[in-house]
C-alpha cells in the first residue's frame, strides 16, 4: 500500500491479520454462549416475576443479616428494601425472589419460620404477592422485533449511501459488528453475573448507537478513499489505508469515551453506589468491544466479502472461457 | 461559508454559555410565597426512585368485579401509558393475577411539598372512562341518570386523538386552554347524526369523565367535520392530562387503592451528589485531554460540548414551563456522562481532518475550512444512523396516541400496545443528543473556529495540531 502516498501516523496492516481477528472473536462468541448455558442468565424480577414478601416492622430492628437469613432458608437470591407507611402504621419492607416459578407453599413456610426465629415480633408478615414479570415475554419480543427493524433501516440507509463501496455488504458487515458487539455485552453480564435488569437495556441500547456510529467513520473514509483512488487501490489496501488514517479519532473517542465511564465506576465505588458499577462496567467493555469490532472485524470482514465475490465471478468467468 | 467575522467567537461562545448555565439554574420569581417558574432548571427535575422515593400503590377491582387475567395485564398497560404520558419514566407496575393485583411503582412529582401519596395515586387509578350523552339530567349526587346505550353518543373509543390546545373558547371571543378530540370514522358519522337530530329540537350534550360531567352545551348546528372539543375549568396542565387520559384509553374496570405506602429511596441523594461529581469531574477530564491534544480546535470543542450539555439537561426539566420533567435516575446521569464522552465525536473527527490537511502543506484557512467539510459526511452519516435508531425505539415503546407511535403501530401489529417508559426516555435523550451534536459539533464549532482563526496571535499552524514550520 505504500505505493500510494500514506502520511499518516499509522501504518498497520489490519487487513492482513484479519483471521487472526476472526478466531478471537469467533472464540470469544463461543465462550459467551458456553457460559450462557452453564451458568445460566441472572434476571431481576422485572424480567422474570417472582414474589415480593412484605413484612411490617418495629423502629428497633436492624435488617443487617435478613438478607443472609432468607437466602439461608429458601435457597434463592432476594433483595430486601424498606418503605414507610402512610399515616401511623407501621413501617414496611419487602423481600423481592425473582423466580420464574411463585414461591411454594414450603418456601413461604420456611421463610416465615426463619424470620420468626431470628427476629421474633418485630417482624410481622403483611402479604405475599406473586407477580408476573413486568417486561415480559410480550416485551421482549417487542424488543427483538425493534432491533430488526432497526438492523434493516440500517442496512437500507447504508447500501444507499455507501453505493460507491457496494452498500449491501457494508451495510451487512456493519449490522455483524454491532450484533458481535451486542453479544460481548450480554457476555459481560453473564460472565460477571450481573443481574438483568433495565441498567442492560440501557447498555445495549447504548452500543446499538455507538457502535454503528463508529463503523461508519471508517466506511466514510473508504468512501472518500474510493471517490479518490478508483479502482487504481485494491480493496485491501483501500480498507487499510482508510481504518488507519481514522485510527487517532478511533482511539481519542473511545479515551474520552471510557475514560468518563472509568470516572463513574471509581466515583460510583467509592461512594458505595455498586449498582451503578453494573451500568458503567459492561459500557466500558461495550465500547471497547465497539472500538475493536469496527477496526478489525467490520473491515476485514467487507474485503473479505468482495474477494469472495470477486473469486466467485473470476471463476465463472474460466468456466465460461472453457 | 465565507469569512467569519472576529467577533462571532465571543456571540456564540456567551450565547452557549448563557444558555447551559440558564438550563441549569432555571429562571424563577418569587412573589410572596408564590414561586412563578419561567425556565426550568435543575432544581425541577423530577428524581427517580433510587433518588428520591416516591409511592407504592397496590390496586384491586373493584368489590363486584372478578377481571380476567387479559383484563388485568390491559388494566396494567393503561397505568403505564398514563405513567409515560405524565414524562415519569421511571416506574414499577407489577400485575399478580392470582390475587388480582396490580402493584404501581413511581417517584415523588419534583415539586412535591406535602408528600401525600394518595392524590397522586388516585389520578392514576381513574377508569377515565369518557362518554358524550345526549341531555344531562342528575340524580341528587351530581350522577347521571337516565343512561343507556342509546344516550350514549361518543365514548373514549370514539376518539382518533386528544390534545390541549389554548384558543378562543366561545363566539364571545374568551381564550383559555380547552381538550380538542380528533374522532375517528366511526365516531365523526355518530357525532354527525346526533348533532344533525338534536339541533333541530334545541337538544343538549353532556360531556362526562367517570361521574364527572364537564359541560352540556345546547346543540345549535350539526357537526360534521369529525372534531370535538371539551371545554371546562381547565389550565393547560389539566387540559394536557385530560388529553392524555383520553388517548391513553380507559381503564377496563374500576380499580379500587388497596393501600398506599412511601417507597424509601434505594440509593438516596449521597448517590445523586456522588454522580454529579462525577459528571463534573469526567467533563473537566475530557476538557483537559482536549485541549492538549487538539489545541485550539479541542478548546472550541469544550464549549460546544457545554453547550450540548446545556441542551441535555433543558431536554430533561421541560425547560418551558408546562412541559412535564421527565425522571431522572442514577443510570440517567450517567447516561448523560457518557453523552460527555461521546459528544466530543464530530470535533474530533473535524481535528483529526485539520491535522491532516495541514500537514499536506494547506494554509490555516484552507486547512479549517475543508477540515469542517470533509469530517461533514461522516459526522452526517454517523448521527442520523443513531437517530434512526432512536426514533424507533420511541416509537416502539412511547406512549400510544403519538405520530411517531401512531407511524409504528402497523409494524407490530401482532403486539398489543405496550409501553416502555426507560427505553422511550432512553430513545428521546439519544435523540437529543444526536440533534445537539450535529449542531454544535458542526455549526457552531464552525463559526467559531473560523473566527477564532482571524486573530494573528492564533495564525500558528501548532496550534491546529500541524508540525511547527
Amino acid at each position: 500500500m505504500n505505493s500510494i502516498t500514506n502520511n499518516c501516523k499509522f501504518n498497520i496492516d489490519f487487513i492482513g491479520k484479519k483471521k487472526i481477528f476472526f478466531i478471537i472473536s469467533a472464540s470469544l462468541m463461543a465462550i459467551i454462549l458456553i457460559c450462557t448455558a452453564v451458568f445460566g442468565v441472572k434476571l431481576n424480577i422485572n424480567f422474570r416475576g417472582g414474589s415480593i414478601v412484605s413484612y411490617s416492622y418495629t423502629d428497633e430492628a436492624k435488617f443487617d443479616e435478613l438478607e443472609a437469613v432468607v437466602e439461608e432458608a429458601i435457597g434463592k437470591d432476594v433483595t430486601i428494601s424498606t418503605k414507610q407507611s402512610f399515616g401511623d402504621n407501621p413501617d414496611e419492607l419487602d423481600i423481592t425472589i425473582a423466580d420464574k416459578e411463585s414461591l411454594s407453599a414450603e418456601e413461604q413456610v420456611a421463610l416465615e419460620d426463619a424470620v420468626s426465629k431470628k427476629y421474633g415480633k418485630q417482624l410481622t408478615l403483611l402479604s405475599v404477592t406473586n407477580v408476573q414479570p413486568s417486561i415480559g415475554s410480550e416485551f421482549l419480543g417487542k424488543s427483538m422485533l425493534a432491533v430488526f427493524y432497526a438492523c434493516v433501516i440500517l442496512i437500507v440507509y447504508v447500501a444507499i449511501r455507501f453505493k460507491k463501496i457496494s452498500g449491501w455488504s457494508a451495510g451487512i458487515t456493519s449490522i455483524i459488528a454491532l450484533l458481535h458487539d451486542l453479544l460481548i455485552v450480554f457476555g459481560t453480564f453473564v460472565i460477571f453475573r450481573i443481574e438483568l435488569d433495565y441498567n442492560f437495556i440501557a447498555v445495549l441500547l447504548t452500543i446499538l448507537g455507538y457502535s454503528v456510529n463508529d463503523t461508519i467513520v471508517i466506511y466514510d473514509r473508504a468512501r472518500e478513499n474510493k471517490r479518490h483512488y478508483g479502482n487504481k487501490m485494491s480493496d485491501k489496501d483501500l480498507f487499510n489505508l482508510s481504518i488507519n488514517q481514522s485510527l487517532s479519532r478511533s482511539i481519542n473517542t473511545s479515551v474520552t469515551t471510557i475514560a468518563t465511564m472509568l470516572v463513574v465506576c471509581l466515583v460510583a465505588y467509592f461512594a458505595n453506589v455498586q449498582s451503578i458499577i453494573s451500568f458503567a462496567f459492561p459500557i466500558i467493555i461495550g465500547m471497547i468491544s465497539g472500538v475493536y469490532s469496527t477496526v478489525c472485524i467490520a473491515g476485514p470482514l467487507w474485503v473479505t466479502w468482495q474477494d469472495f465475490k470477486a473469486n466467485k465471478h473470476r471463476k465463472g468467468s474460466k468456466k465460461n472461457s472453457k | 461559508m465565507k469569512r467569519v467575522g472576529k467577533p462571532v467567537f465571543f456571540i456564540v461562545a456567551i450565547l452557549i454559555i448563557a444558555f447551559t448555565v440558564l438550563a441549569f439554574t432555571g429562571i424563577t420569581t418569587t412573589y410572596g410565597d408564590n414561586t412563578n417558574v419561567i425556565v426550568k432548571g435543575g432544581s425541577d427535575i423530577r428524581w427517580g426512585i433510587d433518588i428520591r422515593g416516591g409511592v407504592e400503590a397496590i390496586f384491586s377491582p373493584a368489590e363486584d368485579i372478578d377481571p380476567s387475567e387479559e383484563q388485568m395485564e390491559s388494566a396494567a398497560e393503561v397505568m403505564r401509558q398514563r405513567l409515560i404520558a405524565m414524562n415519569v419514566t421511571d416506574y414499577e407496575v407489577f400485575v399478580d393475577t392470582m390475587a388480582d393485583r396490580i402493584i404501581v411503582r413511581f417517584p415523588w412529582n419534583s415539586n412535591e411539598k406535602d408528600f401525600d401519596p394518595s392524590a397522586a395515586v388516585e389520578e392514576l387509578g381513574d377508569t377515565a372512562v369518557l362518554t358524550f350523552r345526549e341531555g344531562n339530567e342528575t340524580d341528587d349526587e351530581g350522577k347521571p341518570t337516565g343512561v343507556t346505550k342509546d344516550t350514549v353518543v361518543l365514548e373514549g373509543k370514539d376518539v382518533k386523538e386528544a390534545a390541549g390546545v389554548y384558543g378562543q373558547l366561545d363566539s364571545n371571543g374568551g381564550a383559555g386552554w380547552y381538550v380538542s378530540l380528533e374522532l375517528n370514522e366511526s365516531g365523526k358519522k355518530a357525532f354527525a347524526d346526533a348533532t344533525a337530530r338534536l339541533s333541530k329540537e334545541n337538544g343538549t350534550i353532556s360531556i362526562w369523565l367517570d361521574d364527572y360531567c364537564f359541560s352540556a352545551p345546547t346543540v345549535n348546528t350539526a357537526i360534521t367535520d369529525g372534531k370535538a372539543m371539551i371545554t371546562g375549568d381547565f389550565d393547560q396542565e389539566g387540559a394536557t392530562a385530560l388529553a392524555n387520559k383520553i388517548n391513553g384509553g380507559a381503564l377496563p374496570f374500576s380499580l379500587d387503592v388497596e393501600t398506599y405506602s412511601v417507597i424509601t429511596p434505594t440509593l438516596g441523594e449521597g448517590a445523586k451528589t456522588a454522580m454529579i461529581n462525577a459528571g463534573i469531574i469526567a467533563f473537566i477530564i475530557v476538557a483537559l485531554f482536549m485541549c492538549a491534544y487538539y489545541r485550539l480546535p479541542g478548546f472550541v470543542a469544550v464549549i460546544a460540548l457545554t453547550g450540548q450539555v446545556g441542551v441535555s439537561i433543558a431536554a430533561l426539566t421541560g425547560f418551558f414551563p408546562g412541559i412535564n420533567s421527565f425522571t431522572l435516575t442514577v443510570p440517567g446521569i450517567a447516561g448523560i456522562i457518557l453523552a460527555v464522552g461521546m459528544g466530543v465525536d464530530a470535533n474530533v473527527i473535524t481535528a483529526e481532518r485539520i491535522k491532516e490537511e495541514l500537514n499536506v502543506g494547506k494554509s490555516i484557512d484552507g486547512a479549517v475550512e475543508s477540515g469542517f467539510s470533509n469530517a461533514f459526511s461522516a459526522i452526517l452519516d454517523g448521527n442520523i444512523t443513531t437517530a434512526i435508531i432512536a426514533l424507533i425505539l420511541m416509537g416502539t415503546f412511547g406512549a400510544t396516541g403519538t405520530l411517531l407511535s401512531d407511524l409504528f403501530k402497523p409494524l407490530y401489529f401482532m403486539f398489543g400496545a405496550s409501553a416502555e417508559g426507560t427505553i422511550y426516555s432512553f430513545g428521546y435523550t439519544l435523540l437529543v443528543g444526536v440533534v445537539a451534536n450535529l449542531f454544535f459539533g458542526t455549526v457552531a464549532s464552525r463559526l467559531m473556529l473560523k473566527s477564532l482563526s482571524r486573530f494573528k496571535i492564533f495564525r500558528k499552524p501548532a496550534l491546529y495540531g500541524g508540525k511547527k514550520a
